[in-house]
């Protein structure tokens, strides 16, 4: 984890994937709101997951890495980015973004 | 099957999709260019990858228009440096290629001062090639119907515009009622009086002054139907039309020059000809729509 | 000194244009026919670091609608001392917003019909005091003393929850937040400074302010506003 500027923390994260996303249109889920969040998910090189997160809630890392884990194993992705921008939502809505932007995935 | 979604619970990109005709929005700078604000990080705050306002192109009715929309959820809708400049972008592309109109879904509390400097000189810009597209005969029309309002300097961008409409949700001001509750006291501006605030700077109230041009329902139809509508509004601002609307604004102040305080929407209304002024708070849109005076 | 002295308009004016200069002050409102290098000047503004309401908004639209219609294509000077928009309820209900709106599109006007129209900030300025009037001439000059921002530090603190001691830190060195002109010039949205010769200052910007809107550039070229222009022309170029 490394801080990018006073207050916003930036955390990363790469798992291996199993099911190919093959290619698609980038898809955007949710709005930067207080206690919200959005989810930026646009198809990657290779066959990892990358999740990238900028949050103004800093300190969270063990909650993040346990919901974008758990994310990762309902929807194991392969050669897909996730792109976040955080304002302290909850886990249940980050999941819950994840979760939206994936249904929205199309070939 | 008509489904009545609510426009102001809409977010911002959902609007814009239900509003133009379906599947025709092709966004320019999208999310994924990730075009954000370079100021916000050093403030500890999150960005948006499209800096809170999609811009691009569409059809509407068949005809070709260029859309904006602004996203209040985040930072309140406000006008920063790179915000400013996509909507600044989209108003100069206008200009170059002549859509049927340009279409603005405004939800902004102005100049975003997280951005400061940077923001006020944006939403300056925005105005002026506002102004360029109007004067080349492209009308140039703003929907305002979001939780957040119009205010600040957007307020001012949505007048120079050849038509606005709104909903009985939507506001239309400048300065926020807190912002005046904290300069000059509760008594002045009661910010957390709702039906005051809506009374000064809501819909209904700016339908019946003629502050803007169509009064409709929350209702993102309504908002569709009512921007078809105003595809061909084209209204060139000329000495004439100047002097008109000089003459509207200068006999509206004189008009209450001798009210009191707290009276003064209802004396206004009354003032101005509307029948049962008192009752206005109480009136559906539908029935307000046919109160306001020739 | 002669950058205070020049902030008191009458003093500014006679500089400019002599002693008998024939501006008139009516409370906030200046006004008046100046005469400069043998040719009428029409000026326009306010002083006593005016709150803009509609009253004023008007009285300001009044004198450049008489200038386009009386006085076709005689440059406008417009002299900015502004402490922002009446922050009143009576104001809001009555359209402080369209009245605003409305002198902007006079001065707009103006500009079409071919009268040059200069701003110059010769005390303060404050955001919505002169977006409709200064920022929208041919240019917004200043004067090196002037003080330009968009909100006082507390309030913006009370808008934004963010800690009053962090944006006056950052109102130091901070350009997006720092009050001063030079500022304002490195962002683009002031064109000149008027140091020394007053009358030279005048005469350069009625020769030389653009007559489209080239801040955004400005801001690139000076540093002070990196990405404006750039993403005007990704728009501009965009598939």
């Amino acid at each position: 984890m490394k801080d990018i500027a006073p207050g916003l923390e930036t955390l990363e994260y790469v798992f291996p994937g199993e099911r190919p996303a093959g290619d698609f249109a980038p898809v955007l889920a949710g709005v930067v709101g207080s206690g919200n969040l959005e989810v930026l998910v646009e198809p990657a090189p290779g066959s990892d997951c990358s999740i990238r997160i900028e949050t103004s809630a800093r300190g969270f890392g063990g909650i993040w890495e346990a919901v974008v884990r758990d994310f990762h194993a309902r929807h194991p992705l392969a050669g897909v980015r996730v792109s976040i921008n955080d304002m302290g939502a909850t886990p249940a809505v980050v999941s819950l973004r994840l979760d939206q932007a994936v249904s929205e995935l199309t070939p | 099957m008509n489904v009545h979604l609510s426009y102001a619970e809409c977010p911002a990109r959902e609007r814009l999709q239900r509003i133009v005709d379906p599947g025709s929005f092709h966004e320019w700078l999208p999310p994924a260019e990730r075009l954000t604000s370079p100021h916000l990080a050093a403030l500890g705050v999150p960005s948006s990858f499209d800096d809170g306002v999609a811009i691009g192109r569409a059809t509407l009715a068949g005809r070709p228009v260029f859309v904006a929309a602004q996203e209040g959820r985040f930072m309140g809708g406000g006008v920063g440096e790179v915000h400013g400049a996509k909507l600044a972008g989209l108003l100069r592309r206008a200009l170059r290629d002549r859509p049927h109109a340009v279409v603005l879904l405004a939800e902004s509390g102005g100049v975003r001062l997280h951005e400061a400097n940077a923001g006020l000189i944006a939403v300056s810009e925005v105005m002026r090639a506002l102004l360029d597209v109007r004067a080349a005969g492209v009308p140039v029309v703003v929907l305002i119907g979001g939780a957040n309002g119009c205010f600040g300097g957007m307020g001012i961008v949505a007048r120079c515009a050849d038509r606005v409409v709104m909903s009985d949700v939507g506001r239309l001001a400048m300065s926020g009622p807190e912002v005046i509750e904290a300069s000059h006291g509760v008594d002045e501006f009661d910010a957390r009086d709702r039906a005051l605030v809506w009374r000064t700077t809501g819909g209904k109230h700016r339908w019946l002054t003629g502050d803007c041009d169509a009064l409709v329902e929350d209702d993102v139809e309504a908002f569709r139907a009512a921007a078809i509508a105003s595809l061909d509004a084209s209204a060139p601002v000329t000495l004439e039309t100047l002097e008109a609307e000089h003459a509207l604004l200068a006999a509206r102040l004189a008009l209450l020059a001798d009210v009191s305080h707290e009276d003064d929407a209802v004396a206004l209304w009354s003032r101005l000809g509307v029948a049962d002024a008192a009752r206005v708070g109480d009136l559906d849109v539908d029935e307000l729509r046919a109160l306001r005076p020739a | 000194m002669k950058d205070d002295i020049a902030m008191n308009w009458n003093t500014l004016a006679t500089a400019l244009f002599g002693a008998d200069h024939a501006l008139r002050q009516d409370g906030d409102l200046l006004s008046g026919t100046a005469t400069f290098d043998d040719q009428p000047l029409a000026v326009i503004g306010t002083t006593n670091h005016a709150s803009i309401g509609v009253r004023l908004a008007l009285a300001q639209a009044r004198a450049v609608l008489d200038a386009i219609a009386r006085h076709p294509g005689r440059p406008i000077l417009l002299l900015i001392d502004t402490q922002g928009q009446q922050l009143r309820r009576r104001d809001e209900l009555l359209g402080i917003n369209r009245a605003m709106a409305h002198l902007g599109m006079t001065i707009d006007l103006a500009r079409r019909r071919g009268h040059r129209v200069l701003g110059l900030v010769y005390d303060q300025a404050l955001s919505g005091g002169f977006i409709t009037s200064g920022l929208v001439a041919d240019a917004c000059d200043a004067l090196p003393e002037a003080e330009i921002r968009v909100m006082r530090i507390p309030a913006m603190a009370r808008v934004t929850k963010l800690p009053e001691t962090l944006l006056a830190r950052l109102s130091q060195s901070n350009p997006v937040f720092a009050p001063g002109v030079d500022n304002y010039v490195a962002m683009g949205g002031v064109r000149r400074l008027w140091r020394g010769d007053l009358r030279a200052a005048l005469r350069e910007a009625l020769r030389e302010a653009p007559r489209e809107d080239r801040r955004a550039q400005d801001g690139a070229a000076r540093g002070g506003r990196r990405l404006a222009a750039a993403v005007v022309q990704r728009v501009l170029d965009a598939a």
